[in-house]
């Protein structure tokens, strides 16, 4: 069992061979895991949209409408649901980058008074255990049929109306200041009746 | 390469003897880092313990071919493929725990753990060992960090893999959930390992 020698051109073949090798095998994963890590993400997609929204049967995937916003610094997705035409609610993607730990990204659905029907979480990198909790029910209950425009999304340390989730302030008011953002675009977008 | 080596104590070595968490104090970042609770540890262990095996194997197959002034930038290579792939495969197939734990993956790839068995065993002993080596040391991590992070979600959360055993209003020691109870907890466990391994070798 010779090794090689570490000579120069042994080396940079060595490596050239490596390197190619691991680039075609990943590059080949890749195609193969396309298809199914774009089916995971609309998945998940379509199953938080059914989950804040009332009952639809339009295709709200492939209507979505990017509203620019000034608060956010990509567009903002909007979805308008209906069932057999009629107007059944808006879900608005809303997010916040004054997480604990960044990006706060949620899916707020609102009825057609302006209440909102339910949130959930899709992204988020708060501190396991404490800001995470955001994800959970009884955190979410408080904003069910509340209307924004009556119920201040501010912790109630900063004079709102939400209940803090305990240790994790900030990751609340990142939250509440996502809600707000998503609310903002809802009224800005809301069909006239 | 004349010495025959007992691969059942090769396996075990890696999950007491040298256990990598316990005894080696080797990869403590993803340790600290991911171990709120102990899905997260299981799942990170057994994604560390598929990377350890793999590059093990490559590495075993192809030491003779890598010159010896190269060798550190070839295995980290090889990891890092592997890492990726991983990476790749849990996004398509197991979104919820690749979101659960995010930046901790490509991270893999530093584990001193896994460069450490390329270099110290993968390189100098042969595949089927290797391979082994790879399984007690990759299982020994895994069940570290659930231990871990079982301690750590008991204490903090009252639960346990997500099985909640107190009321949500019970007050739970929240500390061991935050970074600082990563530290105490892994000292504690690492007291009693070597208590309890040292009292039954001696």
């Amino acid at each position: 069992m010779s090794k090689k020698e570490s000579t120069f051109l042994n080396m940079t073949i060595t490596l050239f061979i490596i390197t190619l090798v691991a680039g075609l095998s990943l590059g080949y994963v890749n195609d193969l895991t396309l298809e199914p890590k774009a089916k995971a993400k609309l998945e998940r997609k379509v199953n938080a949209l059914k989950q804040v929204l009332p009952e639809f049967n339009n295709n709200l995937v492939d209507e979505v409408t990017l509203i620019k916003s000034d608060k956010a610094k990509d567009n903002v997705e909007v979805y308008t649901a209906k069932n057999n035409d009629n107007y059944v609610g808006t879900a608005v993607v809303g997010s916040s980058e004054k997480g604990y730990s960044g990006l706060v990204k949620i899916m707020v659905g609102f009825n057609p008074d302006g209440s909102i029907q339910n949130i959930v979480v899709l992204e988020q990198k708060e501190t396991p255990g404490l800001g995470t909790k955001m994800k959970e029910v009884k955190f979410l209950n408080q904003f069910k049929g509340k209307n924004p425009s009556q119920f201040n999304l501010k912790p109630k340390k900063d004079g709102g109306d939400v209940d803090a989730l305990t240790g994790a302030t900030i990751s609340t008011r990142a939250f509440g200041e996502a809600t707000q953002m998503a609310y903002d675009v809802y009224t800005e977008t809301k069909p006239k009746n | 390469m004349a010495e025959q080596i007992n691969q059942k104590e090769n396996f075990l070595k890696g999950i007491i003897k040298d256990n990598p968490v316990f005894v080696m104090l080797l990869g403590m970042c993803p340790t600290l880092g991911v171990t709120s609770s102990a899905f997260n540890g299981l799942g990170m262990g057994i994604a560390t313990l598929f990377v350890l095996v793999m590059s093990n194997i490559v590495v075993s197959l192809i030491k003779s071919q890598i010159p010896s002034k190269v060798r550190i930038p070839a295995f980290i290579i090889i990891i890092a493929s592997f890492v990726t792939i991983v990476e790749m495969v849990l996004e398509a197939y197991i979104p919820f725990l690749f979101e659960q734990l995010g930046i901790f993956i490509p991270l893999i790839v530093v584990n001193c753990l896994i460069l450490g068995r390329a270099e110290a065993f993968a390189s100098k002993n042969n595949t089927i060992s290797s391979i082994i080596d790879g399984l007690g040391m990759g299982l020994g991590f895994t069940l570290a960090l659930t231990i871990l992070g079982a301690t750590r979600e008991i204490l903090g959360n009252g639960s346990i893999f997500d099985f909640k055993f107190l009321s949500d209003n019970a007050s739970t020691l929240i500390l061991f959930i935050l970074p600082p109870g990563a530290f105490i907890a892994l000292a504690y466990l690492t007291v009693l390992f070597n208590k309890t391994t040292s009292s039954k070798t001696n």
